[in-house]
């Protein structure tokens, strides 16, 4: 695809053609990108915290059963 | 040729750094079962995120502005280098948080803490840097809001965003080898004193009875894991 063809999809996807949005709550203003990134950040802690890591039960067990750990 | 004099600087300093840190700490066989968690993880994504940054603004750097804004080959490097700062501070912010919550300046690990904040503090004039030396509309807008700011703190005589010059020479030199000088410094200490052990971990090995304390974290994990 050519440049031009990419900057038309991706326009197509994202209307850039306006002014920042901004929440803006009491002294608090932060560009809407900005407060989804936090936002994005918050859900990637809960989840690290959360989700269990591939092999961690097994670990603990063997551990825990003295074996070859 | 004879051994070097035990008064010798060189034998003091290789003495002190193998005590500080022997060869099985700074590359250990492997991690305690307790870092087999996702949280654990957002540290060494951070350095993979820089290793890319400094990859990709090496290369820029070979190839200079004209590359960056007029060629296909050159609009890419230049994302992957914004994307990667982008991936950078979001992983960097995840892993302070995580080692905020679990007070990771326990047992020792202060200078580990205060080496990784002061890593984060250094990083985001690096990219100020960077957003100011980009040679587009978007560096001339940033650089003319962030000197009210910078003059308004006494500090634009000598640390002055609309001069190119200065902003390019602090953001490819400088600034880049504070981060990384300083990343090296917290990764050498993390391998010194060890990855903090969650709190849980630590309460029951100081209640436990003499003599029945828990056997300390084994070392399963490889240590890439």
């Amino acid at each position: 695809m050519t440049h031009a063809g990419v900057t038309a999809v991706i326009g197509a996807v994202f209307n850039l053609s306006h002014p920042a949005h901004v929440v803006h709550w009491h002294f608090i203003k932060l560009p809407l990108a900005n407060v989804i990134v936090i936002a994005l950040m918050l859900v990637a802690f809960a989840v690290a915290i959360a989700l269990p890591f591939p092999g961690a039960a097994r670990r603990a067990a063997a551990r825990r059963g003295g074996g070859g750990s | 040729m004879s051994g070097a004099p035990e008064s010798s600087w060189t034998v003091k300093v290789r003495e002190k750094a193998v005590e500080a840190l022997p060869p099985e700490k700074l590359l250990p066989d492997g991690q305690p079962t307790y870092v087999a968690s996702w949280i654990y993880m957002f540290g060494v994504a951070s350095i993979a995120s820089l290793v890319v940054i400094i990859t990709s603004g090496s290369i820029l750097a070979l190839k200079g502005p004209a590359w960056w804004h007029y060629t296909g080959v050159g609009h890419f490097f230049n994302s992957i280098h914004m994307w990667s700062v982008e991936l950078f501070f979001f992983v960097m912010v995840v892993h302070l948080w995580g080692k905020y919550w679990m007070s990771a300046w326990r047992g020792g690990r202060t200078r580990v803490w205060i080496t990784g904040a002061i890593t984060f503090l250094v990083a985001v004039p690096t990219a100020l840097t960077g957003y100011v030396s980009q040679q587009n509309f978007d560096a001339q807008w940033i650089s003319t809001q962030a000197k009210d700011g910078l003059n308004a703190v006494g500090v634009g005589a000598f640390f002055n965003v609309t001069n190119f010059g200065q902003m390019y020479s602090y953001h490819v030199l400088l600034l880049p080898i504070a981060v990384v000088v300083l990343v090296s410094a917290h990764v050498l200490l993390v391998r010194r004193h060890g990855v903090v052990p969650p709190i849980e971990l630590n309460a029951r090995l100081a209640t436990a009875p003499a003599g029945e304390a828990p056997a300390p974290p084994a070392t399963s994990m490889g240590a890439g894991s």
